[in-house]
């Protein structure tokens, strides 16, 4: 038997270390037969410096509702899987988890597509930045411009997700 | 800048119509600020804001076709009016993840 959980649990943004087996545990149901997961690492190395740490910072409620609305886009183009994604905020060290999904599906490939698409919206549409610390400086890593009613990215965002060569 | 008169006060003393103004990342940086109360006028935008804040701090109006914003934690346009006592955001290009 599986404790219902809200939508809250499905989202969050948080200083605390995450945990993608929990979060797989939470989207597991009776009538799933996958649960695919992501999880994002800090790396050591970016555009040829060497790490230190990241800081990611964040603008909270807007990262948890655009997050949500991640889940809901996710739920149309996959009414069967439900998925849940966790974010970190604050100085995370060479190793860390900066970001944890988990999708569960009857089959393995929606669980995998709709996974690589919650990822592919977080970069595009969550409002949160990286601030990489290397040797000598610090820089701000700047990618989309966030645009969550943008047809193109979402449209890239489900090529991608599908796995379409060409995107 | 448009003021309203302070219904309580009657005529003497008016209350400037205000925004809080969040910004972030480099676009923090280079304000100072996370955070600061600026007037408005009647019939303004979010990029009405904008324009103020960037003539205020010039090396923001660079970021003007690359940044989003939010009005009260929502996605807004530029084109979004704004009220007294509203939130509004703007976020430089993101790099979630």
């Amino acid at each position: 038997v599986h404790a219902p959980a809200t939508t809250r649990d499905l989202v969050a943004v948080t200083r605390d270390r995450l945990d993608v087996a929990s979060l797989a545990a939470r989207v597991s149901a009776p009538g799933q037969g996958a649960v695919a997961t992501f999880v994002g690492l800090v790396r050591d190395e970016s555009g040829g410096r060497r790490v230190q740490y990241l800081e990611y910072e964040a603008y909270e409620p807007l990262a948890v509702s655009a997050l949500a609305r991640i889940l809901d886009e996710t739920r149309e183009h996959w009414p069967a899987v439900r998925a849940a994604c966790h974010h970190r905020v604050g100085r995370l060290e060479i190793g860390d988890a900066s970001v944890v999904i988990a999708a569960a599906s009857p089959h393995r490939a929606d669980a995998f597509a709709a996974c690589r698409y919650v990822i592919e919206r977080v970069k595009q549409i969550a409002p949160i930045w990286k601030h990489e610390h290397f040797d000598g400086g610090a820089v701000w890593i700047e990618g989309a411009t966030a645009d969550p009613r943008d047809e193109a990215s979402q449209a890239l965002a489900l090529a991608r997700a599908r796995g379409d060569r060409a995107p | 800048v448009t003021a309203r008169r302070s219904a309580a006060a009657g005529a003497a003393t008016i209350e400037l119509m205000t925004v809080t103004v969040r910004v972030f990342a480099r676009l923090r940086e280079i304000v100072g600020a996370s955070e600061m109360r600026r007037p408005i006028g009647a019939g303004w935008t979010v990029r009405n804001v904008w324009r103020a804040l960037a003539h205020e701090y010039p090396p923001l109006a660079e970021f003007e076709p690359s940044i989003s914003a939010a009005v009260n934690a929502e996605y807004a346009r530029m084109e979004s009016p704004v009220s007294d006592g509203d939130e509004v955001a703007f976020l430089p290009p993101v790099s979630g993840g």
